[in-house]
Formats: C-alpha cells, sequence, structure tokens
C-alpha cells in the first residue's frame, strides 16, 4: 500500500485491535450491562442475598438434621445458585435480546471474530460471577460463614457449572424468540431454585433427591458444598457437570446461529 | 440472490470505483438492502460473484471487515447502552480508530451521549449508527439508507460529511429512496427496481437522456383553437408539444436560445402575451417514473 500523500480526518487506516484486546472490550461492554440492568442485577445479587438471608434465618424452624451450621450449608449452594442465574439465566435472556435488536449482527460487520465474541461473553460471565461471589461471601461471613475451602474443587465447580449452564442457556437463546427466551430461562431459574437440589443438598429433596443430583443444579450445588464444606472435589458432580456441558454443546452447535 | 422462491436480487451487475460515492436507488423493496449485505458478506448470492477491495466478502471475510464500515438499517446496539460507550466500545475493536469525541461532535451526538440507545430519537439513532460505521477507519463504507428519518439539517449536515469522506479517498456505496440525496452526493447512480438494474450512471448522464428538457409556457388568455400544432411546426420536428390547460403548452425538446427565441416569436404571431416561461431540466425522478411507470416516493 502506498502512503498517502495527503492526510485528512477521515483518510482510511483500517485494522483489527489485537484479538486479547477486543475480548477485554466486550467482556467488560457485557459485564458492565449485565451489572447495569436491574433484572440482571436482581437475579444475580439480590435473589441469591435475600435466599441465603431468608435460609439461614428461616432456617433454624425447619429440621434438616444437619451436622453443619446452616450458614456453612446455605452458603455454598447460593453460590452455585448464583452461578447458575449467570451462566444460565441472565446469558440466555442477554443473548435474545442482542439477535433481536442486531447486536450481533452488527458486531458480525466489525473486527471482532465469533470465537472473540464467544470468550467475551464467557470472560463476562466470570467477571459478573467474580462480584456475586464477594458480595454473596461477603453476606455469608457477616452470617457466620466459616468456611474452609477447596480451592480446586471450587474452582472446577465453577468452571464446568458455567461452561454447563452457559451451554444450555446459549441453546434456549438459539431456538426461543427473545421473549420467549426470556419467559423460559426465568421459569427454569424458578423451578430449579425450588426443585433443583441446588441451594440445599439434594438429601434435603427425600426421594425426589436420587433424581435431583443428576441435574446440573443439583450437581452444581454438590460440587461447591464439598468444596467449602470438606475442601474436598466432588468428582462424580463434576461428571455430571461435565455431562450436561457436553450435551448442551451439542445441541447449541447444532442449533444456534448468531443471527 | 434469493430467498425461498422469491428471487430478490436478479443478475444485477455494478462496480464501484475507489475514492467515489455511488448510490444503489430504488423503492421499498427493490433489493437494496440485500445486494448491500451481500457485499458485506452477510449473504452469500446464489450465483454470480462479489468481490470488495478484490477479496470475496465470505470465504475472506476475517481479512475484509477490518477495511470496510458497515452502517445497518436501524438497530445493531444493546437497547441500555449510551451512545457514546456503544461509540467507544466499536472504538476499541479497531487498531487506529477515529477520535470518538471529534467524531461524536461533527455528528452531533455530544448532546446524547449519555442516553441509553432506546431513548434515542430514530435521526439520534442513525447518525449513532453512521458514527459507529467509520471509527475504525474503513477503506469502504456502506451505508443503508443514511438519512432516513433525520430532519432536513442533520441530513445536510450528513451530506457534508460524506463529501468530505470521498474528498479524504473513502469510497463510499449508500442505498436511498430519496431522489435528492442520490442527484446531490452521487457520483454513479445505479436505480434498481425488483432486483433488476434498470439505469445506471451519472446523475448528469442519467438525466440527459430521453426528452432532454421542458419548456412551460402560461399566458395571460386562452390559446387559440390548434395552438399546439401550430407552436410545433414552428418549432420543427425534433419537439413534442402537448397542452396541459386552456392557458399553458409543454414543450419538449432541446431548451435552447434558438427554441426560446422561437416560442416568444411565435407568442408574438399569434398575439399572446406570455404570463411564464419556466424551464426545466429532466430530474431523477422524471427518469425513474419513465422507467418504471411508478413515483419512487409516496
Amino acid at each position: 500500500m502506498t502512503t498517502p500523500i495527503t492526510t485528512g480526518t477521515f483518510t482510511p487506516q483500517p485494522g483489527s485491535a489485537p484479538l486479547h484486546r477486543q475480548v477485554l472490550a466486550q467482556a467488560s461492554m457485557e459485564a458492565r450491562l449485565m451489572l447495569r440492568n436491574g433484572e440482571q442485577l436482581l437475579l444475580a445479587v439480590v435473589i441469591p442475598v435475600i435466599v441465603l438471608i431468608a435460609g439461614v434465618k428461616g432456617g433454624q424452624h425447619l429440621d434438616l438434621h444437619e451436622d453443619y451450621p446452616l450458614v456453612d450449608i446455605f452458603t455454598p449452594g447460593v453460590l452455585a445458585l448464583a452461578i447458575m442465574s449467570t451462566s444460565f439465566t441472565s446469558l440466555a435472556i442477554a443473548t435474545g435480546f442482542e439477535r433481536r435488536y442486531g447486536v450481533i449482527k452488527r458486531l458480525g460487520a466489525s473486527p471482532l471474530p465469533r470465537l472473540g465474541l464467544l470468550a467475551g461473553k464467557v470472560l463476562a460471565l466470570v467477571l459478573v460471577e467474580l462480584v456475586q461471589l464477594f458480595v454473596i461471601g461477603g453476606v455469608g461471613q457477616l452470617l457466620g460463614w466459616s468456611p474452609e475451602p477447596g480451592a480446586v474443587g471450587f474452582l472446577l465447580a465453577v468452571v464446568l457449572g458455567t461452561a454447563a449452564f452457559a451451554s444450555l442457556g446459549l441453546f434456549v437463546a438459539g431456538v426461543l424468540r427473545a421473549e420467549a427466551t426470556l419467559a423460559a430461562a426465568n421459569l427454569i431459574y424458578l423451578l430449579l431454585l425450588a426443585g433443583g437440589a441446588v441451594v440445599l443438598p439434594a438429601s434435603a429433596y427425600g426421594g425426589f433427591g436420587s433424581f435431583a443430583q443428576w441435574l446440573p443444579s443439583g450437581a452444581l450445588g454438590e460440587a461447591v458444598r464439598t468444596a467449602f464444606l470438606h475442601g474436598d472435589v466432588a468428582w462424580r458432580d463434576l461428571g455430571v457437570l461435565l455431562g450436561w456441558a457436553v450435551v448442551g454443546s451439542a445441541l447449541t452447535a447444532r442449533t444456534f446461529t448468531w443471527e | 440472490m434469493r430467498y425461498g422462491e422469491k428471487t430478490a436480487v436478479d443478475g444485477l451487475s455494478l462496480s464501484v470505483d475507489r475514492g467515489s460515492i455511488t448510490a444503489v436507488l430504488g423503492p421499498n423493496g427493490a433489493g437494496k438492502t440485500t445486494t448491500l449485505e451481500t457485499c458485506e458478506g452477510y449473504r452469500k448470492p446464489h450465483s454470480g460473484r462479489v468481490r470488495v477491495l478484490g477479496l470475496d466478502p465470505i470465504a475472506d471475510r476475517r481479512e475484509l471487515l477490518p477495511r470496510i464500515g458497515v452502517m445497518l438499517q436501524g438497530q445493531g446496539a444493546w437497547s441500555g447502552v449510551r451512545a457514546m460507550e456503544m461509540l467507544r466500545h466499536v472504538s476499541r475493536l479497531h487498531a487506529h480508530p477515529l477520535d470518538v469525541g471529534m467524531l461524536s461532535e461533527r455528528l452531533g451526538l455530544e448532546e446524547c451521549g449519555r442516553t441509553p440507545y432506546r431513548r434515542l430519537s430514530g435521526g439520534q439513532q442513525q447518525r449513532l449508527g453512521l458514527a459507529m460505521a467509520l471509527v475504525g477507519r474503513p477503506e469502504i463504507v456502506f451505508v443503508d439508507e443514511p438519512t432516513a428519518g433525520m430532519d432536513p439539517a442533520a441530513r445536510r449536515t450528513t451530506w457534508e460529511l460524506l463529501r468530505e469522506l470521498r474528498a479524504d479517498g473513502v469510497t463510499v456505496v449508500l442505498t436511498t429512496h430519496y431522489l435528492e440525496e442520490a442527484e446531490q452526493l452521487a457520483d454513479r447512480v445505479h436505480i434498481i427496481d425488483h432486483g433488476r438494474m434498470i439505469a445506471s450512471g451519472t446523475p448528469l448522464e442519467l438525466t440527459r437522456g430521453g426528452a432532454s428538457a421542458t419548456i412551460r409556457l402560461v399566458v395571460t388568455r386562452p390559446f387559440p383553437a390548434g395552438a399546439p400544432d401550430s407552436l410545433r411546426s414552428a418549432l420543427g420536428d425534433s419537439t413534442e408539444v402537448t397542452q396541459l390547460d386552456e392557458r399553458s403548452l409543454l414543450v419538449a425538446g432541446p431548451a435552447d436560445s434558438t427554441t426560446l427565441a422561437r416560442v416568444s416569436r411565435w407568442c408574438e404571431e399569434q398575439g399572446v402575451l406570455p404570463e411564464s416561461l419556466t424551464l426545466g431540466r429532466r430530474s431523477l425522478e422524471d427518469v425513474f417514473l419513465e422507467l418504471t411507470g411508478r413515483e419512487l416516493q409516496p
């Protein structure tokens, strides 16, 4: 290319930013939008904190036959719930509306490749999950939580839980219209919150517990609880999450179109 | 280019010179957007060949995208994102972006910089869309209906900006259904209808052909009977005379001084007093009407 002799304001000088910078820009943009949106914030922080406080304060009146203080059971469960809400519900709704509003189409004409967009989304989920960890963990500590964290078990649970729920969330956003995604993602979240063995261990569900432990919610809850209660790695539950991630990714790969 | 059974763009062949402004003109549903989206790599042509900057928009997409700027027809931003935040985000995806402050000032976006996208007016959304297309300093910009929904002042500002782009060596391809926009801006105009190119050329070439110009003669009192024939024989064979009403005639033909002199001499001979004598150049609108038998705008 020859150097233009005269340069004006708009003289072409095209080029892509380095991919890692594009991914960071995309991630920070998406994380900011998620944390700024009222409904998303409700889902990401407010509901989990309410569940945590209500569980710890109200759970004393229930007879859960647990050997641990309630806060030690509830806090990891609520952390698992928060991971689920962000990587499943929030991601599905946000992606559904991005498709609707032509955001993905617009970004499709920018230098950001599809893989970069996906990486940006995953990184944004991790950023929001970090915020959730600090808020929920902080509230838990105020309530007397004294965890003995197993870093490996927790990290694996976050990674595999996020992968499983995010792939399922993208699947929902890919097959349904934006409004239907909004309804379905919220409904599934509520059903799993109530009956998915995420906040409370599967053992608290009686006979249904043996089914719930195979749900991604049950497996994620158990994996996080194992990490914080025993400092251990829940290999079986991590395996279940991996299985869901494989199923979710396969479904998404077959059905998802960005536009 | 086909959608199902319906052929949206058919056998369209056009090329664009670098550093020029090309307008693709046509009514709604003519295939303008489809043509643009095929160049932008959004759509794969069923047959035929598309090259932009020598690259295949599908196969060489990754190489091509940083070099082009795209302005979509509406939307293309998160509903809760602030105008400047969106522009800054797109700028960060490029290696040598324009200064977003300068760009937003040029497009009059400063006053709505912190407004969420969903609360922007249609014209503001359009201007933001144009800013997003330009911020990466592209070699070609594809702008789809750039001034739709803009008020006249914003439209003129946008035209000035597009002319400045051309002066700085940027190639501009725009679609429009405003004839005036094509006439004012474009170096070349391609008129398409039902997915086919029906005319192509510079605005001057397009308006010069056919019945080159018109003279409209209005007199103070009604014409005597047989006036059109009498005027035609006075002017010669190359003209066409139509009586519009009892006091006005339309002369189509070479609108030169000879014709004008003959018209006024004829008035003198007939003893009629001209009230007005108006010279009209053929507009793109007339061209479009002739070619399609339809008005472009309602």
